[in-house]
């Protein structure tokens, strides 16, 4: 791969031939395609919701989905403790999931690619520096680190993007530094240096081109754990605060009523797990697909 | 491994250790409201018994300073006294651990019991009908939401079938003398079975929902180990000795495969201790989990530091062993 990225050309038809092996994959398509489905959802929630996921209707109160007696197909999957509807509840905090995993995905890998770039291709006290806050953000449980910012911050969105991105980004950082110091010393940026070309030049212009792959995939993988962990915190009633709904607090939200309404509970949690289990198969078939290394 | 090794290995957990520390305590001391406040609460006192207060917390001194007293007093489990205990913080998570740890250990003999079979199953039947159910279950595993996941456990076998406790460690009517803190051993003490199988069932659903993240994951290690052994010279030289299949599967081939199982074991065992606070919360275990996510309400902040740095430094020490564990049972790795 590394022997033919240096030309725009090589490079973008092996970037097609890795997309056309992940097309090839029926299984991951699919997955792709239910991840596309929640976001366009969550874009388009205002006008896909039924009703406004914030309205309350206490005569509504914990009524049953529309296949159970006492249910209506207007409240396809019933309503929660306060009458909403838990439906419009569920698209509404796919908003929520989704933006909080793209923004803490996008935050983390920019700043993991800087920081990994400029470890692997620097070296000396940059690398030391990096590497040992790498180090030590390692040595922190990832919810438990998440647990004590909010801790710190208060529950909030920004709070939470922040305290999931403080650590997430050494996850790119790592694979971006060990793949620049691979990078670093073939012939081409060897080539560009005797060229007198800047190390940002270096850095942004040759080595990062070459590094992507990897980053791409493990950026897939880790939404998934970013979206469970946000639900975890709302959960625990960290995450973002109500009325807003959110999938994790709405399963905290119901835990009170497991004995007459397992509705409430249910559902947001099966989104939860449709979308972490689409973006997992997914991933893997980007990895299988990006990186033949991995494959069985 | 020669002792140099190890010694130079214990050298550079120290720096991680320290910056851990310092962000734990950086955590803290940039938290918005002032402990004085909260400590006092709603009761009134002078400012002179204010600021003897803030004395005595040692906060009217510069923050580096603070952090070395903090470090010091750290060291020696001193972490201050808990505002809402009003008792010391290290007796507080000395008092509440017993029950994480053992919920922890359960967790992970369960996913050690259910990991390594199904994943050995899954490569000796390489493409069965078992290796993909095995592999959908694997990915369900790490995408299941622990949290809901217990509560889909409660609903079944607590709610609807009654067959198992929903809440806490033991039932009520039973009297169990503490001694280690640590239910299945202080029951079997008191020679007392009923009480014994009572604490077992408590643990049963809590030890699932914990575990299973860790059992598809590790299901998933020893079916890509298994693999790559099996296709070893060795193995293949040993079939055509003429050993049974028993005999160079469990004698030969598991033996290397499970290395890395027991490697990411180790470092997994970790990630159980994030999982505590949802699954105790969920369960109402307890336990030093629980403790922490009731004191980030009570804003009771010195108990959360402590248990950040306590979490944090168990899981640096895991992942050391981790290390370890890899380096003694693979001598072909060095440090």
């Amino acid at each position: 791969m590394t022997m033919t990225a240096d030309t725009p050309v090589a490079s973008e038809s092996i970037f097609r031939r890795n997309l056309s092996n992940f097309a090839a994959n029926r299984l991951a398509m699919a997955c792709a395609l239910i991840v596309v489905l929640f976001a366009v959802m969550a874009v388009f929630a205002p006008w896909i919701a039924p009703h406004d996921p914030n309205e309350t209707d206490l005569f509504r109160r914990l009524q049953p989905p529309a296949w159970i007696a006492g249910g209506e197909w207007s409240f396809l999957l019933g309503c929660d403790a306060l009458g909403r509807d838990i439906l419009s509840r569920i698209i509404y905090g796919a908003r929520i999931s989704i933006f909080i995993g793209l923004a803490v995905i996008f935050v983390a890998t920019t700043v993991g690619i800087l920081a990994g770039l400029a470890a692997g291709y620097l070296r000396g006290w940059v690398d030391v520096l990096i590497s040992r806050l790498v180090d030590i953000l390692l040595g922190f449980p990832y919810l438990i680190f998440a647990i004590g910012l909010m801790a710190m911050m208060g529950p909030g969105l920004w709070n939470i993007i922040l305290a999931l991105a403080y650590k997430e980004w050494v996850i790119p950082a790592r694979v971006v530094r060990g793949e620049t110091l691979v990078t670093r010393e073939l012939e081409y940026v060897e080539a560009a240096r005797a060229l007198g070309a800047s190390r940002w030049h270096i850095m942004l212009r040759e080595i990062l081109p070459n590094v992507l792959s990897p980053v791409i995939v493990v950026a897939t993988i880790r939404m998934a754990h970013v979206i469970i962990l946000e639900a975890s915190l709302s959960f625990l009633g960290l995450g973002v605060q109500p009325p807003t709904a959110s999938w994790g607090s709405m399963v905290s939200d119901g835990r009170a009523f497991i004995l007459e309404a397992w509705w409430v509970s249910t559902f947001p949690g099966l989104a939860i797990l449709l979308l972490v289990l689409a973006i997992n198969v997914a991933s893997q078939g980007l990895r299988d697909a990006f990186d033949p290394r991995f494959s069985e | 491994m020669s002792l140099n090794k190890l010694l130079e290995r214990i050298a550079q957990l120290l720096p991680v250790l320290l910056g851990v520390s310092v962000i734990v305590f950086v955590m803290m001391a940039l938290t918005p409201g002032d402990p004085v406040q909260i400590m006092i609460g709603d009761q009134s006192i002078t400012p002179e018994q204010e600021a003897e207060l803030r004395r005595g917390l040692g906060l009217d001194r510069p923050m580096i300073e603070r952090f070395f007293i903090f470090l010091g007093d750290a060291v020696q489990f001193d972490f201050g006294e808990s505002f809402y205990h009003r008792r010391p913080v290290g007796d507080v998570i000395a008092e509440r651990l017993p029950a994480t740890i053992e919920l922890s250990l359960v967790a992970l003999i369960v996913a050690l019991v259910t990991a390594i079979p199904l994943g050995v199953l899954a490569a000796i039947r390489k493409n069965s009908i078992f290796d993909r159910i095995a592999t959908v279950g694997s990915l369900l595993g790490v995408s299941l939401p622990g949290f809901w996941f217990g509560i889909l456990l409660l609903m079944l076998f607590a709610v609807h079938l009654h067959i198992l406790p929903v809440s806490g460690r033991i039932g009520f009517d039973a009297e169990v003398r503490m001694v280690t803190g640590f239910l299945l051993i202080d029951t079997l003490l008191a020679g007392n079975l009923r009480a014994f199988g009572d604490a077992l069932a408590h643990l049963i659903l809590p030890a699932i929902t914990l575990g299973l993240p860790m059992t598809a994951i590790l299901m998933r290690v020893t079916r890509t180990s298994m693999l790559e052994v099996l296709r070893q010279d060795y193995v293949t030289f040993a079939d055509a000795k003429g050993l049974s299949r028993r005999r160079v599967l469990f004698r030969h081939a598991l033996k290397n495969a499970l290395i890395p199982t027991v490697s990411v074991a180790a470092i997994e065992t970790g990630s159980l201790l994030g999982g505590n606070m949802i699954v105790e919360t969920v369960f109402g275990w307890p336990g030093l989990g629980r403790l922490v996510v009731e004191s980030i309400f009570l804003r009771n902040y010195p108990l959360v530091q402590a248990a950040v740095l306590f979490y944090a430094v168990t899981y640096v020490l895991l992942n050391f062993i981790a290390d370890l564990l890899y380096t003694v049972l693979n001598p072909r790795v060095k440090l």
